[in-house]
C-alpha cells in the first residue's frame, strides 16, 4: 500500500483563517439573520394533519387565512401531510384551525398536536446552554486528565468550532431548530472529539521525536500516521446519517441534517484545526519537551 | 487456539446467548414511547388561585382526582405522576382524541348551583350572509347585530357596578355571551355523590345529578325560595344553563341540560364524579402523537436502520475483506447488544432513541477501523501478524476507551439534561457505545484468534 504524505501543517495558516472566517460568519448569522427555534424553544402550537388526497399549502393557507391564522407557518410532507405551526399559543386557535380545515376536507386527520407554554420553552434554552457548558467542562477535565491542560483546550475549541459552524449552517438553511438538535449537538460535540482524541493520542505517542522533528514535523507525522482511520471512522458514521437523513422520515430530518453537518465538519477540524491551534500555540510558547 | 484466549471466546458466546435469549420474540419486549405507539403528553402546571393555594396537600389531591378521572374515562396504562413541586405528567397512551383528554384533565370542574339576580339581554344569532338579499341589507343586519353586542356590554357594566351589593354576588358569562348576576352559591359539587349521562325525552344527552342528603336538603331549600326564578348552573365559572324553576324539587336528584353532545355529557359526568381539581391547574406542555404517526416513524426508523447499516456492511467487508467479516460479526453482536440492553433495563425507545440506534451502528465500527489501521502499522513496522493483532489490539484499546468515554460523558449530560424522547437518544446512545466497545475488545478479537488458522494473516499481509 502506497503511504501518501500530506504536509498539513504548511497550510496550517491558511486553515485557520477559512475556519476563523467561517465561525466569525455563522456567529453573524446566528445573531443577524437568527435561528428558526422551533415551539420546543418558544412556546406554540404544532399540529400536523393528513389529507386523503394531495392538498397543497396555498390551498391550506386559504383556509387559515379565513379564520384569522394565515400567517401560521405551514410546511407540506409526503404529498398528503402538513404541519403546521400556529402562531396563537392558546388551545382555542389550535381547534379553531383544525375545525376549518375539517370543515373542507372531512377526510383529514390529525395526527400530532403539539403545545409547549412559554414557560416551558424558557426553561428548555436555559438547559440547552447549561448543556453544553457541562459537557464542554467534563471533556476538558476529562482529556486535562488523560492528556494534558493544552490538548484539552484545542479539543474544546475544535469543538466550539463545529457547535457554532452547524449553528451557522442551520441559520443559513433556516431549518427548525426543535429539542432533539441539542441531542445531535452534544453528540457531534462527543463524537468530533473522537477524531481528536485519535489524532491526540498519536501525538502523545510520538512526543519523544519531539526533539529530533520538531513540533511541527512531529504533528505531521502523527496526523499522516492515522489519517486514514480519522477518514474512515467518519465515513463508517455518516453512512447511517445518511440513510437516516434521507430516509428516517419528517420529524429526524433537522436532527440528522445536523449531525451529518457535525460529523462531516467534525472531521476537519479534528485533522486540521486541534493540530494548527496546537503548533501555533506552541511557537509563540513551547513547552519543556 | 492459545489457552489464555479460551476465556475471551467463553465470555463472548455467554453473552450472545443470553442477549438472544432476551431479545426474541422481540414483540412487545421493548416499551415504545408515547411519539412512537402513540398517545397523549400532557405536562399540567397547578397555580395559586386566591381561593385555593397550591400546597403538598392540594397536590397529592390533585393526583387523585386526576387518577379518578383518568381511570373512568378508561386508558390502558395510564401514568400520573408529579414532578417537581407544582407540576404533574399525565401520559394517556393510545388516545385517540386529544383535545377530549385535555378537556377531561385541564377542566377544573368545580361545579355550583347559584341564585340569579339580574342578566343581559341575549346575544342573536351573528348575520349570515345567505340570509339576506344583498351585501347592503348583510352589512346592515351585521351593523344592528353589533351593536346589540355594544348593548350587552353596557349592560354587562351595569352588573358589575351591582355586584357590590349582591351577597356573594359575581358576573359570569355563558358560551354564548350573555352575562348573569349570580347571587351566592346554593349547592356545590361537594355535596353531590353521583352523576351519569342520560338522555331525555327529546334524545339529548343530558347529566343527572344525585345529591348527597345534605346536599338534597340544600337544594330542596334552595329550589322552595326560589319558584317561579331562575337558578344558574355553573361549571369552572362559566354558566352552563340557567333554568327557571318550575317547582320545589326533593329527594336530591336534578339534570344539567346543556347542549351537550353524547361525549361533552360523559366527560362531564367522569369530571362530576370525580371531583373537582383541589387547585386551578393550566396545560404548559401538551404532545399528542396519532397511532398511526407512530408506526409511519417506527417504519421509517428500521429503514433508516437497515440500509445505513447495509451500507456499513458492505464498506467493512470491501476495505478490509476478511477482517471485515469479524468486523461485521462484531457489528451484529453490539446491534443485537443494544436491544437486549434496551429490554433488560426497561428502557423507553424513542424516535430520537432510534436515531440513537442508527447512529450506534455507524459508530461501533469506528473501534474495529482504529484495531486493524493499529494492526497494519505493526505489520509494516516488521512484526509477525500475530504479534500484529496483539500488538494492534492492545495500543488501539486506549485510544478506544478514551474516545468513548468522551461520547459517553456528552450522553449522560444529555440523559440528565433531556426530557422524554431525546432522554430515549441518550440511552440508546450509551448503551449502543458500551456494547460497541464491548465487541470492538472482544468479539472481534475471538474471531480473528479463531480464523488464525492462516487465512486471516494471509488478508492481513495482503492490505498491508
Amino acid at each position: 500500500m502506497k503511504i501518501m504524505f500530506i504536509d498539513f501543517m504548511k497550510h496550517r495558516r491558511a486553515a485557520l483563517l477559512v475556519s476563523l472566517v467561517c465561525v466569525v460568519l455563522s456567529l453573524g448569522l446566528v445573531f443577524t439573520k437568527g435561528l428558526n427555534l422551533g415551539i420546543d424553544f418558544t412556546g406554540g402550537n404544532v399540529v400536523q394533519v393528513e389529507f386523503a388526497q394531495g392538498v397543497s399549502v396555498a390551498e391550506v393557507r386559504d383556509v387559515l387565512a379565513s379564520v384569522g391564522q394565515g400567517n401560521s407557518v405551514i410546511q407540506s410532507y409526503s404529498d398528503v401531510g402538513v404541519i403546521i405551526r400556529i402562531s396563537a399559543n392558546e388551545d382555542e386557535a389550535r381547534k379553531v384551525v383544525v375545525d376549518a380545515l375539517r370543515a373542507k376536507y372531512p377526510e383529514m386527520k390529525t395526527v400530532r398536536l403539539e403545545k409547549v407554554g412559554p414557560v416551558v420553552g424558557a426553561e428548555l434554552r436555559k438547559e440547552a446552554f447549561v448543556a453544553l457548558f457541562l459537557a464542554l467542562a467534563g471533556i476538558l477535565a476529562y482529556i486535562t486528565v488523560r492528556f494534558q491542560f493544552r490538548f484539552a483546550v484545542v479539543s474544546v475549541l475544535a469543538l466550539m468550532h463545529d457547535a457554532i459552524i452547524t449553528l451557522g449552517i442551520f441559520s443559513l438553511t433556516g431549518m427548525e431548530i426543535s429539542s432533539p438538535f441539542i441531542a445531535a449537538i452534544l453528540t457531534i460535540v462527543g463524537y468530533s472529539l473522537n477524531d481528536t482524541i485519535v489524532v491526540l493520542d498519536r501525538v502523545r505517542e510520538n512526543w519523544k521525536t519531539l526533539r529530533g522533528n520538531g513540533m511541527l514535523g512531529l504533528l505531521n507525522n502523527s496526523i499522516n500516521e492515522v489519517l486514514s482511520r480519522t477518514i474512515n471512522t467518519s465515513l463508517t458514521t455518516l453512512l447511517p446519517v445518511i440513510a437516516l437523513f434521507l430516509w428516517g422520515g419528517p420529524v429526524l430530518r433537522s436532527f440528522s441534517f445536523a449531525l451529518l453537518v457535525g460529523v462531516m465538519v467534525g472531521t476537519y477540524s479534528s485533522i486540521y484545526i486541534a493540530s494548527s491551534v496546537l503548533a501555533e500555540w506552541w511557537i509563540k510558547a513551547p513547552q519543556k519537551a | 487456539m492459545l489457552r489464555r484466549d479460551r476465556w475471551r471466546l467463553g465470555i463472548v458466546a455467554i453473552v450472545v446467548l443470553a442477549a438472544l435469549f432476551s431479545v426474541f420474540p422481540i414483540q412487545g419486549r421493548i416499551n415504545l414511547g408515547l411519539d412512537l405507539k402513540g398517545g397523549a403528553h400532557i405536562v399540567l402546571q397547578a397555580k395559586d388561585t386566591e381561593d385555593s393555594k397550591v400546597t403538598e396537600d392540594s397536590i397529592e389531591r390533585l393526583l387523585a382526582v386526576l387518577r379518578n378521572r383518568v381511570d373512568q374515562y378508561g386508558v390502558a396504562e395510564p401514568v400520573i405522576q408529579r414532578e417537581g413541586n407544582d407540576r404533574i405528567i399525565v401520559d394517556l397512551p393510545g388516545i385517540q382524541d386529544p383535545d377530549a383528554a385535555l378537556e377531561l384533565i385541564g377542566k377544573t370542574a368545580l361545579l355550583e348551583f347559584r341564585q340569579v339576580s339580574a342578566a343581559t339581554s341575549p346575544i342573536p344569532p351573528a348575520a349570515e350572509r345567505k340570509n339576506y338579499g344583498s351585501d347592503a341589507e348583510f352589512e346592515r343586519a351585521q351593523t344592528r347585530w353589533n351593536e346589540a353586542v355594544a348593548q350587552i356590554e353596557v349592560q354587562k357594566s351595569d352588573l358589575e357596578r351591582q355586584a357590590a351589593s349582591v351577597e356573594g354576588g359575581v358576573v359570569a358569562k355563558t358560551d354564548e355571551g350573555r352575562y348573569y348576576l349570580l347571587g351566592k352559591v346554593l349547592v356545590g359539587g361537594k355535596d353531590l355523590v353521583d352523576a351519569r349521562t342520560q338522555y331525555d325525552n327529546l334524545g339529548r344527552a343530558v347529566v343527572a345529578l344525585t345529591f348527597s342528603s345534605e346536599g338534597a336538603k340544600l337544594f330542596d331549600a334552595a329550589t322552595a325560595e326560589n319558584i317561579g326564578r331562575q337558578i344558574a348552573i355553573v361549571l369552572d365559572g362559566v354558566v352552563i344553563s340557567a333554568p327557571v324553576v318550575q317547582e320545589r324539587i326533593t329527594g336530591g336528584n336534578a339534570q344539567i341540560s346543556g347542549r351537550f353532545t353524547a361525549a361533552e355529557a360523559s366527560r362531564l359526568s367522569i369530571m362530576l364524579r370525580a371531583g373537582a381539581l383541589p387547585v386551578a391547574v393550566d396545560v404548559i406542555e401538551n404532545r399528542s402523537v396519532g397511532p398511526s404517526l407512530g408506526e409511519d416513524s417506527i417504519n421509517s426508523g428500521i429503514r433508516a436502520g437497515l440500509l445505513g447499516a447495509s451500507l456499513v456492511f458492505l464498506f467493512m467487508l470491501l476495505y478490509y475483506r476478511l477482517l471485515g467479516v469479524a468486523a461485521d460479526a462484531a457489528l451484529a453482536v453490539a446491534i443485537l447488544l443494544v436491544f437486549a440492553g434496551l429490554i433488560s433495563l426497561k428502557a423507553t425507545l424513542t424516535l430520537p432513541g432510534i436515531a440513537g440506534i442508527v447512529l450506534t451502528i455507524g459508530m461501533a465500527v469506528d473501534g474495529n477501523v482504529l484495531i486493524y489501521e493499529r494492526m497494519k502499522e505493526e505489520l509494516r513496522a516488521g512484526k509477525t501478524p500475530l504479534a500484529a493483532i496483539d500488538a494492534g489490539f492492545k495500543k488501539a484499546l486506549v485510544t478506544i476507551f478514551d474516545a468513548n468515554i468522551t461520547t459517553l460523558i456528552a450522553a449522560a449530560v444529555l440523559f440528565y439534561f433531556g426530557s422524554g424522547p431525546v432522554r430515549g437518544f441518550a440511552v440508546t446512545l450509551s448503551i449502543g457505545i458500551v456494547s460497541s466497545v464491548f465487541c470492538n475488545v472482544l468479539v472481534t478479537r475471538s474471531l480473528l484468534q479463531y480464523f488464525m488458522g492462516g487465512r486471516a494473516t494471509s488478508s492481513l499481509a495482503h492490505r498491508s
